[in-house]
């Protein structure tokens, strides 16, 4: 019973895959076609962002406001570099997982200090 | 029978790539996941550093004004252009290369040399960038006292105040002189706090003299721009580290380029390296977003 018989392949545990990866490394005209696309239509909205962030950053005052709106377009921007130029969003959802979990650590990170720090600054949440 | 069946269909059991990557491919990514932290860290150092600043920080918008051409030739101030220029040269090369990678997916090798060669000029460019905007933070603009300040004998400093010598006077900052301004002191505490170099004839505050004594640029210890030296420290140290990714960026991405022209990758039948040095560059665009926003934006 310890011995499962299984049929050659299923385990697909053969080297292949470190001289010849198949998973994302091959793809026809066509579909190339619309992977190109795609990239100049991020390209566009990464230079429609960042032109916007110069229209804000000499139209509106400096402020919590304008801060949180520049902070917020900068994170869109970080997700589409990372979702199509770095095509994180093709892989399974396991690598997707693995990198962006770790992440939460920074957002701790930034509460740990914004709450620690108000003990020194009279800050965002009091002490 | 079925128990055993089931533990060798999951995924997790050995003998298969739930990853559904190659070896090298993830620890790249691993490896940019651990860049990350240090670049989150640096960038949040920067925030409690400034934000915890008894003085008043740099504003970018004074600060970044140098475009060449415009300022050499027509001394013309034009705040922020430049690393909107750099912002739009290193996104255009992560484009370029994503292209080569889009080429190298159809073994086409001729499209993934020339998006690659585009991709390599475009990282020279924004290094030579980088090279003019901190040699313009260092020189800083000579002998202006609009942000710079005078040392005074008694070992303190005095500064001209965000409106200027004439608006808002010349300040000392710190030590038993604190709040003395320099415009409307006695000729008495002058003679006892300015150089005598600094002084006209009447005793008042020679300005054109003081300014041209005046810290300009940025050093370790003391800028123009800001009274407090973190600001130069920080820039120097945060966009240093992004600038030594950049470089070594480009090494990469030349010697991936050589072996694809020299055919190595067609005779390896993929070109998986070129997005693995791809992944690299894409990263390096991707904290020049959070640096751009940081230092020159907020």
């Amino acid at each position: 019973m310890a011995n499962a018989q299984h049929t050659p392949g299923e385990f697909d545990n053969d080297q292949s895959a470190y001289t010849h990866p198949d998973i994302h490394t091959h793809h026809d005209e066509a579909h190339g076609a619309h992977v190109r696309k795609n990239i100049w239509r991020v390209f566009w909205i990464l230079f429609a962002i960042t032109a916007l962030e110069f229209v804000i950053a000499f139209v509106v005052g400096r402020g919590l406001f304008r801060n949180v709106t520049f902070i917020l377009m900068t994170v869109v921007k970080a997700a589409y570099i990372v979702a199509v130029f770095m095509h994180l969003k093709d892989e399974v959802k396991s690598l997707i997982f693995t990198i962006m979990i770790p992440l939460l650590f920074v957002i701790w990170f930034i509460l740990a200090l914004l709450i620690e720090g108000g003990f020194y600054q009279g800050g965002w949440f009091g002490y | 029978m079925s128990e055993v069946r089931t533990a060798i269909d999951s995924t997790w059991v050995g003998g298969r790539k739930p990853f559904k990557a190659s070896y090298g491919k993830l620890m790249m990514w691993f490896f940019l996941l651990s860049d990350a932290f240090s670049f989150s860290t640096l960038l949040l150092v920067y925030g409690v550093i400034r934000f915890s600043s008894p003085v008043p920080w740099a504003d970018p918008e004074t600060v970044y004004t140098h475009f060449p051409g415009l300022y050499e030739w027509f001394h013309i101030d034009a705040p922020l252009a430049f690393v909107g220029l750099m912002t739009f040269i290193l996104i255009a090369s992560s484009v370029t290369m994503v292209l080569a990678v889009e080429a190298g997916h159809r073994m086409d090798r001729k499209n993934v040399e020339k998006y690659m060669a585009w991709t390599l000029v475009g990282g020279f460019a924004f290094l030579a960038c980088q090279a003019y905007e901190w040699y313009h933070f260092i020189i800083g603009t000579h002998g202006e006292l609009f942000h710079g300040s005078i040392h005074l004998l008694d070992g303190t400093v005095a500064t001209a105040m965000a409106e200027g010598v004439q608006d808002g006077g010349v300040v000392v900052m710190n030590g038993a002189n604190q709040g003395l301004n320099l415009l409307t002191a006695t000729s008495a505490q002058l003679q006892e706090l300015v150089p005598p170099e600094m002084l006209t004839a009447t005793g008042a505050l020679d300005v054109g003299a003081a300014s041209e004594a005046a810290i300009s640029g940025a050093g370790l210890k003391l800028n123009q721009y800001a009274q407090n030296p973190s600001f130069a420290n920080l820039f120097f140290f945060i966009t240093g580290f992004h600038g030594t990714h950049v470089a070594s960026g480009v090494l990469l991405n030349y010697i991936i380029y050589k072996q694809v022209c020299n055919g190595v990758m067609e005779k390896r039948g993929h070109y998986e390296m070129v997005e693995k040095v791809g992944l690299y560059w894409h990263f390096v665009d991707l904290v020049w977003v959070f640096v751009f926003t940081f230092f020159y934006l907020i």
